[in-house]
């Protein structure tokens, strides 16, 4: 079989290309869904598309493994985000009795 | 006694009754009697002072003059340095007037104490009585025009509040009224006439003026002038004195108690004016008596006419002191100074007791028609007296007295004056041929004597118009009468002169040595000497003629009233419009009403008219003006500055109210803005 010569050898290209689409699955999720737990989840992946980035500007960029260090500390902090976060989305439960986000607007007041 | 003491004595004698007022205004209700003694006592002490004063003075032939800087100024325009004096000036006149004025009111004090017991002001009477006394006194005893000016102001407001004392009754305060706004007319030209004086002279001394007088200074270098300035300053006379045509309010004043009727309305306060024309005689020419004189015959006549029909025992009274008054004015007039002067002082004490007599009268009506619970009978109405005679000796004695007094039957001081009166005008008239004068001057006497004689028969004489009331009418208490018999004694001609038929020789009248006169000949009046002499040449005439018009005055009266042998009635009837006129006094107030009165009220609605039309029209007419320019500029502020303003206001909102539904407050539509202008941001930078 023969690929395309844009899929012959995988590249950097391919890698920022599977990172944007990602990103903008993150982006989407992140502004369409309603429940706050899934725009959570939006962002983990956008996180990780920004992760990706990285480490593929290690591999093929002038980054060397200071990529693969960033991407660690991005996975670090998603964490630590992820639990505040979550946090966060608990309390807003507790006030509002709802996780939906149309329904939380009380930045218009 | 030295001239210190004795100006010493004077201050005392015109401060104690304004101290008695004084006391008595603030400490009246506290005092027992409410006062009365406190007042009656001050009168009583300044009525020794007065005696005293007016014997050290008759001893000597010097005037004493004593003043006090008051008001000093450094440049008055036109006048430059200026000093108003304040002073006091005892000379024959202002001694003798003293003792007048403070017998008087000593007399009429007493009396007060029983005629208007149970009133309910009755400690307010006395203390105005107080503050009537001090007025008087400063106008007598003053030594300069702006004081007597100042004087003349306090006695008519003394006299306002007096009249006033009923000031329940709506005819007393009216009356109150009228006699302050009429005596304001007179005094409005006796203020005039002052001003001529001080705006020339630049002194209001009466010394100073008639110096200046004297020595060739005329007002303005004016005859006319100075004439005009006597006839002015006499405005003031006419007005007090009570003299035509400002004569109304005199009788209107008798709504005031009795005994204020007497003091003030009879014998002393109506007695200033012609104190007045006496202080102011150096200065008054030949024009200005003859007016003078021609006013006070006037006065006399009409006063003497109206006298005659009254049916009220204080009017005639009351008419009879403006006929009295008129009397002396003319005395003065023709130059008859110390006659005119003499009847002043008869008068006080006769004209006084009169009063004092009617209101024993009066008194003692009320007293029985209260006992019959009749409220309806008029008091006053001598209709409904009668025979009271034997009720009321005393009374009906010193009365009788008195009306023999003013009739100018011998042996009366009232003869003695009033015959000097007539021989002065008499002479008068022989000198110059104003043989009208004397002709009035007889007439009135004879009037005197019907109208005196009618009311002594009708009040105390013949049949009672009531037995019933008649037999309990009660004699006055003595407090009333003892004032009435020293009066009436006072009324005898031996006070005044030892002769009976002649007054020259008395000591009163040589006190009142005419002054000379300081205006120049050519315009000055008859001089003394030559009317003097003019009077003795008449004397015996005049003296036989006066006795003779008295007595048949008197004898008319006798047979009208007492022996009804001529109908008065009948006599009315025949006497037809004059009756009615005299009845109706001439129809002066009537005349007044509509012609001053009413012309004055045309006057305020035409000034009313122009005021509503012509100067609320202006000032309206400015106001729609204002009001039409202002709608346009309000328009003008309404559409466009407004306009403007809400424009940008209404812009912005608007805006706003688009911009606002951006503003969802929900998380992720802000989210989707934020990455959509990223990516405008990008493509646009990815464009350049």
């Amino acid at each position: 079989m023969v690929f395309p010569e844009w899929l012959a050898e995988p590249g950097l290209n391919h890698f920022l290309v599977v990172s944007a689409i990602l990103f903008s699955l993150g982006l989407l999720a992140v502004i369409s869904r309603r429940n706050i737990i899934m725009v959570l989840m939006g962002i983990e992946l956008i996180l990780n598309s920004a992760n990706l980035n990285f480490v593929a500007f290690s591999r093929y960029g002038a980054l060397s493994l200071e990529g693969h260090m960033i991407a660690l500390f991005v996975i670090i902090i998603a964490a630590a985000e992820a639990a505040i976060a979550l946090a966060i989305a608990l309390n807003i439960y507790n006030r509002f009795g709802s996780v939906d986000v149309e329904q939380i607007s009380e930045l218009k007041e | 006694m030295g001239m210190d003491s004795l100006i010493l004595f004077s201050l005392f004698a015109l401060f104690l009754p304004l101290a008695g007022f004084v006391v008595l205004i603030f400490f009246g209700n506290r005092l027992p009697r409410e006062g009365d003694w406190v007042a009656t006592g001050a009168v009583a002490v300044s009525f020794v002072l007065s005696l005293i004063i007016m014997f050290s003075k008759l001893a000597t032939p010097d005037s004493v003059t004593a003043t006090w800087a008051w008001v000093q100024m450094g440049n008055v325009p036109v006048l430059g340095g200026l000093t108003i004096e304040l002073g006091i000036l005892i000379d024959n006149l202002s001694s003798i007037m003293l003792v007048v004025v403070t017998l008087i009111s000593l007399l009429v004090h007493v009396y007060s104490m029983g005629y208007m017991q149970g009133d309910s002001r009755y400690g307010r009477y006395f203390a105005y009585l107080g503050f009537f006394t001090f007025s008087m006194l400063g106008i007598v005893i003053t030594h300069n025009l702006l004081m007597m000016y100042m004087f003349w102001e306090l006695v008519g407001l003394s006299s306002y509040l007096l009249i006033g004392h009923y000031y329940e009754k709506k005819s007393a305060s009216n009356a109150a009224i009228k006699a302050f706004v009429v005596n304001r007319i007179g005094d409005a030209g006796m203020f005039i006439g002052i001003m001529i004086l001080f705006v020339h002279f630049a002194t209001f001394s009466f010394d100073a003026i008639f110096g200046a007088v004297a020595a060739g200074d005329l007002p303005f270098a004016s005859q006319a002038w100075l004439t005009a300035a006597g006839v002015l300053i006499f405005c003031g006379a006419i007005g007090k004195s009570a003299q035509f045509p400002l004569h109304v309010w005199l009788p209107d004043a008798m709504e005031g108690p009795t005994p204020v009727s007497a003091l003030i309305h009879a014998a002393t306060m109506v007695a200033a004016g012609v104190f007045l024309v006496a202080r102011m005689f150096p200065i008054l020419t030949a024009d200005a008596l003859l007016v003078i004189a021609y006013i006070g015959a006037a006065t006399a006549l009409l006063a003497a006419t109206v006298a005659i029909t009254q049916y009220d025992i204080k009017k005639v009274l009351a008419w009879s002191t403006i006929s009295q008054l008129g009397y002396m004015i003319l005395a003065l007039g023709v130059g008859a100074y110390a006659a005119g002067f003499m009847h002043l002082v008869t008068h006080a004490a006769f004209k006084a007791g009169l009063f004092l007599g009617s209101g024993a009268v009066i008194y003692a009506m009320h007293a029985a028609l209260h006992k019959q619970h009749d409220h309806q009978t008029d008091a006053q109405d001598i209709r409904n007296m009668g025979g009271l005679r034997g009720k009321m000796p005393v009374t009906y004695w010193t009365f009788l007295i008195f009306t023999l007094a003013i009739s100018g039957i011998p042996l009366t001081s009232g003869f003695l004056s009033k015959d000097e009166i007539l021989a002065g005008t008499l002479a008068f008239s022989t000198l110059n041929g104003h043989f009208l004068l004397p002709l009035t001057a007889f007439l009135v006497a004879g009037m005197t004597a019907f109208y005196m004689f009618r009311l002594v028969i009708l009040t105390f004489h013949g049949k009672p118009s009531d037995k019933d009331r008649l037999s309990i009418i009660r004699e006055a208490p003595g407090v009333m009468t003892v004032p009435l018999i020293v009066l009436a004694t006072l009324s005898l001609f031996f006070f005044y002169s030892f002769n009976p038929l002649g007054a020259s020789s008395g000591w009163l009248y040589q006190a009142l040595e005419r002054p000379a006169s300081v205006v120049p000949e050519a315009i000055g009046p008859i001089a003394a000497s030559v009317l003097y002499q003019a009077v003795s040449s008449v004397h015996t005439l005049v003296m036989i003629l006066s006795i003779v018009i008295a007595v048949s005055g008197l004898a008319f009266a006798w047979l009208v009233y007492e022996k009804r042998s001529i109908s008065a009635d009948k006599m009315a009837a025949a006497m037809g419009p004059l009756y009615r006129g005299s009845y109706n006094k001439w129809y002066f107030d009537e005349m007044y009403q509509a012609v001053i009165v009413n012309g004055t009220l045309a006057l305020t609605h035409i000034s009313n008219w122009f005021d509503n039309r012509i100067i609320d029209g202006i000032v309206n007419g400015a106001a729609t003006v204002t009001q039409g320019i202002s709608k346009i500029s309000g328009w003008i502020d309404y559409m466009f500055i407004d306009g403007l303003v809400n424009f940008l206001a209404n812009f912005t909102g608007a805006i706003g109210m688009r911009l606002r539904k951006i503003q969802t407050g929900k998380v992720q539509n802000y989210l989707v803005f934020a990455v959509f202008g990223f990516l405008v941001i990008v493509f646009f930078f990815m464009a350049i």
